[in-house]
């Protein structure tokens, strides 16, 4: 492979994840709810990899619960908080720019009977602080926003909500959705003002099929599967511990946040530099997105073209969210781009691993896309 | 026990439409097992060999024979009474333990037996109600209806029959050529007239990078379940990229896509004629899109000198996508990736061309050099059935 910039779909395993999980696969087999040896050596593991999650997310350990990963975190945020609270009031408000395991879990929530407002956000992607004040009312139960966009990487103005909830006097549990956000920038709870938060193993170069829901202490939350009593009768069913193990290999070795955003804004210049010659390249994503996504539209090339162009060059970029496969974008299309933005969009994503060599090798590439397709009239 | 379809309407030639169908039949119980094959009349016995046989998959691959008008699973077992009356209860109960009412029907090709149609039916139907209490007659419209047929050396016993492939045996027709793209309609017109009994080779235009490698592993993935109906299936791919950059660059934008449709035509007409198809076969729809307009279809014929069979011409969009459906390629059609057809597809296209504007048009093109290098590049592929 020449070039892998599509780290927002799914980051490359560290060796260090890796390594922890063939460990545990091998040596740490057992039931970590058995009783013997076998189980209790398990079970130290489980708890040492709560604390390391723990930490990389800035709450303690008892606050973090395994799921299998981004969707199943979202779905048991918002539909459990939904549930916990739902004579408390009926309102839910979010954005028109989730992630679709938000946005499925909302609508499945409408019709069940809960009202749910979708907030409009501009043509950056962002949602106004004005129209959140609006929107929040005293019949809200929950609030769930992305802290940055898995599309463009536009960060949401997510620590303003817990003032307006206090303000108002909602009953609103806080939901922000973490997964492109965690271990890029600083998503402590506490700092976000955030009840709940997700965020997912293997966009940290951890393996997939497990991530991560922290629940403040005091929040109440309705299971979405009933059985045995793993995490805290929250997510019941053996802990799947090799991917866990990996996991916590992977948030332990996170470098601190400032470093690793610090090195990917780098790259995300050099791209930008090489970008700027190219007349007929458009920016989709803001200045001020979190700098691992970056959006572009090439005009005239439609962007499955251009991902086969690239892909049969070693290079791997995407033409959105990897959850939507082939379909045009609803983010782009709330920020009011046009069709001819939106067929032809790519997205660019890093990771703390993406070199400079990648950068100019997309670019080159780029430039011969643009010299030798021929565009839609 | 299979039922013969269409074929039997046959006359001194039935013995090469059977020999046809038999030989099928064979090739697609071979890897289930020995079995044997008795044919007389216009049924066919299929014998499962001794042992443990997935009778399952051995019944789903008889309703993919072409050339059967029905699947019946039965219990051979000794043609006497007795006999008849102990295993009826026993080997119908998956049948009869679901349903509310019943029939009794008897056939005797062997005149000798000793009780003749209706007392047979009279006498299992007694037992039937006898070991099943829930059960009741209904002689117009039973839920199971329950064949007793008394052959020369044995009775048979089965709970009814379902309706088989139909059409005529796979390749007693001769060979055509599909072209395929990966949308709903090519496979359904594929699989139609590997029904009719043609032999099929399939050609499909590819665009790289205007189009992916996963458009062509759908049609790979649609070819297969074809070929699970019409057997083996050879594909040939032919690259596309440089005669449709070639047409974008120096022909009118509203006539993009009939020239490429003609282009289309006379390649697989060089392909068709390379490999013995004697016609070529489509998916179009009268009117459904631009191209399919009755004069597109005037232009895009007139490169053609084979047939060209449109079995989808007079068809609903419904009856195809129901088609599409039964034949298990609906699912894969609407996988949402570019094909051949979308690329460069013009904003407002002609939908009544005249001959000679394509004609001039086309002139601004070497299709001889894009052809030959189209040819050049195709290549082949295998799809098992």
């Amino acid at each position: 492979m020449e070039a892998y910039l599509d780290n927002s779909a799914t980051t490359p395993p560290c060796a260090e994840s890796i390594a922890a999980t063939q460990d545990a696969l091998t040596r740490y087999w057992g039931n970590p709810s058995s009783l013997h040896q076998a189980g209790i050596e398990a079970e130290h593991l489980l708890s040492s990899c709560r604390s390391s999650v723990a930490s990389a997310i800035g709450c303690e350990a008892d606050e973090v619960f395994f799921t299998s990963g981004g969707t199943e975190s979202n779905n048991l945020a918002i539909v459990g908080a939904a549930l916990a609270n739902r004579r408390r009031g009926k309102r839910i408000v979010t954005s028109a720019v989730e992630h679709s395991s938000v946005m499925e879990s909302t609508k499945a929530l409408q019709e069940r009977g809960f009202e749910v407002v979708y907030l409009s956000v501009d043509r950056m992607g962002r949602v106004s602080e004005q129209e959140l004040a609006r929107a929040i009312n005293r019949d809200t139960i929950l609030v769930s926003l992305m802290a940055a966009n898995n599309e463009v990487g536009t960060v949401q103005p997510i620590d303003v909500v817990r003032r307006i909830v206090t303000r108002v006097g909602a009953p609103a549990t806080i939901h922000c959705d973490a997964v492109q956000a965690f271990g890029k920038l600083r998503v402590q709870p506490a700092r976000l003002g955030v009840d709940l938060l997700t965020v997912s193993s293997h966009k940290i170069h951890g393996p997939k099929g497990v991530g991560a829901l922290y629940v403040r202490k005091g929040v109440k939350l309705n299971p979405l599967l009933y059985g045995g009593s793993q995490e805290s009768k929250l997510r019941p069913g053996t802990e799947a511990m090799p991917v866990i193990a990996g996991f916590a290999a992977a948030a332990n070795a996170l470098p601190p946040v400032s470093q690793s955003l610090a090195y990917v804004t780098g790259v995300r210049d050099r791209l930008l530099d090489g970008l700027r010659g190219m007349e007929d390249v458009r920016l989709n994503s803001p200045q001020d997105a979190l700098p691992y996504i970056v959006n572009i539209s090439v005009y005239g090339i439609p962007s499955e073209t251009m991902l086969n162009f690239l892909s049969q060059r070693g290079i791997c970029v995407s033409s959105g969210s990897a959850c939507a496969k082939g379909k045009q974008s609803r983010v782009l299309r709330a920020m009011g781009l046009g069709d001819s933005e939106i067929t032809s969009a790519l997205r660019v994503s890093f990771s703390r691993f993406t070199t400079w060599e990648e950068i100019d090798t997309l670019l080159h590439a780029l430039n011969e896309a643009r010299q030798t397709l021929v565009r839609s009239k | 026990m299979l039922k013969i379809g269409e074929l039997t309407l046959k006359g001194l030639n039935r013995r090469t439409f059977e020999d046809q169908l038999l030989k099928d039949l064979k090739q697609k119980l071979k890897p289930l097992g020995n079995w044997q094959f008795v044919l007389s009349q216009s049924t066919l016995q299929v014998i499962p060999p001794d042992g443990e046989i997935d009778m399952n998959e051995a019944y789903a691959r008889a309703l993919r024979v072409f050339g059967l008008s029905g699947v019946s699973r039965a219990l051979r077992c000794e043609k006497s009474m007795d006999v008849i009356l102990e295993k009826a209860p026993i080997y119908l109960e998956n049948d009869l333990a679901c349903a509310r009412t019943f029939k009794v029907e008897a056939k005797r090709s062997d005149k000798s037996f000793s009780l003749n149609s209706p007392q047979i039916c009279e006498s299992v139907g007694e037992k039937l109600l006898d070991a099943f209490a829930h059960l009741q007659v209904d002689v117009h419209h039973p839920d199971v209806t329950v064949m007793v047929e008394i052959r020369e050396q044995f009775a048979f016993l089965h709970a009814g029959q379902a309706r088989g492939a139909g059409g005529l045996p796979a390749g007693s027709a001769g060979d055509a050529a599909i072209l395929i793209s990966g949308g709903i309609d090519s496979p359904v017109a594929a699989w139609m007239m590997a029904r009719r009994g043609l032999r099929l080779t399939a050609i499909h235009f590819a665009s790289p990078p205007y189009t992916s490698q996963r458009a062509e592993d759908k049609v790979h993935k649609l070819l297969a379940k074809v070929a699970r109906y019409a057997g083996r299936i050879e594909l040939y791919v032919v690259p596309f990229t440089q005669t449709q950059e070639a047409i974008q660059a120096h022909c009118p934008e509203d006539l993009f896509t009939l020239i490429m449709r003609r282009v289309m035509m006379r390649l697989a007409q060089a392909i068709a004629k390379e490999h013995r198809c004697k016609a070529l076969i489509t998916g179009e729809s009268l009117g459904q899109v631009a191209s399919q307009t009755l004069q597109a279809l005037v232009v895009t014929e007139d490169v053609c000198q084979i047939p060209v069979f449109r079995p989808l011409i007079g068809m609903d969009k419904n009856d195809a996508i129901e088609i599409a459906r039964s034949i298990g390629t609906f699912d894969i059609s609407i996988e949402p990736y570019q094909d051949c057809c979308t690329v460069f597809t013009p904003k407002h296209p002609r939908t009544k061309p005249k001959l000679a504007q394509l004609q001039i048009a086309e002139s601004a093109l070497d299709l001889d050099k894009l052809m030959a290098d189209a040819l050049a590049g195709t290549r082949k592929h295998v799809i098992e059935s």
